[in-house]
């Protein structure tokens, strides 16, 4: 159904509200606002957040920016909290106690901090036992709540408190885990990777289909950190795009274990366009260090290939 | 009319939920408990009751998704056992910070470490100071009828907090005796409907819950938690009132057995008490004024009471089965030594650390217990008031 994206901000209830305290720059409002907006007008939504940046900054008490009802409990826990509050839904609905035309949805949005690390456990628990929820992982590539320190969601290289570019140690040493891929082997009906970009329909999409596809399902969102990251805070739509177009942050969706890339770009650009602007890979510039870059490059080569040999596997498999 | 059974104490608590019917239960395996979650996943299966049985992977998890659903606006519980409460902790303090009235059974076990799947109440202490009312089960019925005041007690307005029934593992949990249960339909009308005031599921009215809550406010809150647990007290006996008129079965704060004339009286909880209360009738056989404070409700502590109860009393030994690791002694027994001292009740007052890892505690032993009271009101010498029961020691 053909749709205008300018309408759709524009008249469609955000359900997260101005007035919380991200940063500016921060790309991880924009990612939950634009995934709030995916529930169709008549319905509601149970928000669960992980502890983290945006639950510090959108639920200082008394004030919210959530519209729907929302519950925070702890770092680790967002995906099983929510999970004890979708059987709720489930129990009472069955049993009469709820009325009918209450279609609540059940979402939750954690960190990389919340999800990839601590709350893994929790997340892939929930998402096993197959509650009918969509977690949303913000992914700004590391713990930026507590002062930039590294997470298994942080790049290779990348310089934060924990992992700070040395003398000896020239950053974080090991690469980034694939939570994505680690969902989808879940055997989920719904994972995919999503960025806001420019007029946010491949993230407005996705967030759709996660919520009203039955059953659990996962969005893997880039929000970069200004902070963390070290860009000038107007830049972030440019950092996106640049982590696409490099492939650094590959844009796919797995819809019953069926691989579809969903941006393939014309002409690849090289990884140095994503890195080059960023304070935290600033050491990666230094003479002598164009190894680095090799090394990020080929891994970001080597992910890319897996992709499309996954694209390819699994659609020959269903055709 | 009430049907006379022969359960273990993890079937009365199964029972219990049973008759309950709450809307979700979230739980994880864990010796001495593990039962529990099994005969309910039966009633699950079999449709016996309506509950969303939650599978969770972890105990972390099943106090976050037991959170979760009573935030949501329904009745939720859960059962386990030392690591696992251990391993709720963080959770713990969040349901009763967010006013939930989630009922737990917990079958007391060691904490490791080491690893020991045996009973002590080192589990139940670790939380203490968490929020919760916690209340303690001599027998299988004690648990079965606790488990049935649990929801009336947790849900009271002036308390909403979060309640959990304690047993002793293995020596409770898995031993059959007698005991009576009520019917199904009386059970529901005496535990009542859930109709929480706000909840997440009420879509005309949404709601928000667990803010970051800062120096402007969040001691307020907790002196409203604090405030809501000293209500606790009158509840509990209210609702102890009820049950009695119900079932005949009285309860209160503590039982005093054959404290009112006593001269040396052990104050204990859980399954001692049982022990207790056969040596405390064979020394009353003797002509020995011996007595037995079973506390039942350890939060909130009754500490005026206990003061009162005790004031007439020679000497007084508080046992206690989890040892603090402090220097001074176990929880109950600070608990009522700062009780009787600040309501001016001024008794000899000792300590044994007993039954740590399931070490069985025999009559002989609890008799042991008066006669160094007898000793002690003899000479006026209360030595180390630290003291422990069936250690082996070098000889």
């Amino acid at each position: 159904m053909p749709y205008n994206m300018k309408e759709i901000i524009a008249n469609k209830k955000p359900h997260f509200t101005e007035g919380h305290r991200m940063c500016a720059g921060c790309g991880a409002p924009v990612v939950s606002r634009m995934v709030m907006r995916a529930l169709k007008e008549e319905d509601s939504a149970v928000v669960a957040l992980a502890t983290g940046c945006m639950e510090v900054s959108t639920f200082i008490y008394p004030y919210t920016s959530w519209t729907d009802s929302f519950i925070h409990t702890a770092f680790e826990c967002a995906a099983s909290t929510l999970s004890g509050v979708e059987a709720a839904y489930k129990s009472l609905k069955k049993q009469g106690k709820l009325p009918q035309d209450n279609h609540t949805k059940f979402i939750a949005f954690g960190g990389d901090g919340g999800t990839y690390d601590i709350g893994l456990q929790a997340l892939s628990g929930a998402m096993e036992r197959g509650h009918d929820l969509t977690y949303v992982c913000y992914d700004n590539g590391a713990y930026m709540n507590t002062g930039i320190q590294r997470s298994s969601a942080t790049p290779k290289y990348a310089d934060t408190t924990t992992t700070p570019a040395g003398k000896v140690i020239p950053g974080k040493m090991q690469n980034r885990k694939d939570l994505a891929a680690i969902m989808a082997n879940h055997h989920l009906p719904y994972v995919a990777q999503t960025i806001a970009m420019g007029d946010f329909k491949d993230l407005y999409e996705k967030a759709e289909k996660a919520i009203y596809t039955e059953g659990p399902t996962f969005l893997n969102t880039l929000a970069p950190c200004p902070r963390g990251w070290g860009y000038d805070t107007s830049e972030l739509m440019n950092i996106n795009k640049l982590a696409v177009q490099t492939l650094y942050w590959p844009l796919y969706e797995v819809v019953d274990g069926v691989y579809h890339i969903t941006y393939k770009p014309a002409k690849k650009l090289p990884i140095e366009e994503f890195l080059r602007p960023q304070k935290r890979f600033k050491h990666l510039f230094l003479p002598g260090n164009e190894w680095m870059i090799k090394d990020f490059q080929e891994e970001v080569d080597r992910r890319w290939q897996e992709l499309l040999d996954l694209e390819e596997i699994t659609n020959k498999k269903n055709v | 009319m009430s049907i006379r059974e022969r359960l273990s104490g993890n079937e009365a608590a199964a029972t219990a939920m049973k008759q309950i019917n709450p809307d979700v239960v979230a739980a994880f395996p864990i010796t001495p408990s593990t039962e529990i979650p099994q005969y309910f996943s039966t009633f699950v299966a079999n449709g016996t009751v309506d509950t969303e049985f939650v599978a969770v992977e972890s105990e972390h998890s099943a106090m976050s998704a037991c959170i979760g659903a009573e935030a949501a606006g329904s009745r939720a519980m859960t059962a386990t056992s030392a690591n696992g409460l251990s391993y709720m902790w963080e959770m713990i303090y969040i349901a009763s910070s967010l006013r939930l009235p989630i009922v737990m059974s917990l079958v007391n076990r060691a904490v490791s470490g080491p690893l020991n799947i045996h009973n002590d109440h080192s589990d139940a202490m670790g939380v203490r100071d968490s929020g919760w009312i916690m209340l303690f089960s001599e027998n299988n019925q004690e648990a079965y009828d606790n488990l049935l005041m649990a929801h009336r007690i947790a849900e009271h307005k002036d308390v909403l907090l979060p309640l959990m029934v304690c047993q002793d593992g293995f020596i409770t949990s898995h031993s059959i005796e007698n005991i009576m249960l009520e019917e199904d339909s009386e059970v529901k009308q005496f535990v009542g409907k859930y109709t929480p005031e706000h909840y997440l599921l009420n879509k005309n009215e949404p709601i928000a819950i667990g803010p970051l809550d800062l120096q402007g406010f969040l001691f307020e809150h907790k002196a409203q938690q604090a405030e809501a647990m000293r209500k606790a007290k009158d509840v509990i006996l209210e609702v102890s009132k009820d049950f009695e008129k119900w079932t005949g079965r009285s309860y209160s704060l503590f039982e005093e057995y054959k404290l009112e004339d006593c001269e040396i009286a052990i104050v204990c909880m859980n399954s001692t008490a049982g022990t207790t209360k056969f040596v405390v009738d064979n020394l009353r056989s003797q002509g020995i004024k011996a007595g037995l404070l079973k506390l039942r409700v350890f939060r909130p502590f009754p500490a005026e009471e206990i003061a009162k109860a005790l004031s007439n009393v020679k000497a007084v030994a508080v046992l206690d089965k989890a040892d603090s690791l402090n220097g001074v002694g176990g929880a109950l027994f600070q608990d009522v030594a700062a009780g009787m001292y600040v309501h001016n009740t001024q008794v000899p007052l000792v300590n044994y650390v007993y039954g740590i890892g399931g070490r069985d505690t025999r009559a002989d032993e609890i008799e042991s217990v008066y006669k160094d009271l007898q000793e002690i009101v003899k000479t006026g010498n209360i030595g180390n008031p630290y003291r422990y029961l069936g250690l082996r020691t070098k000889k």
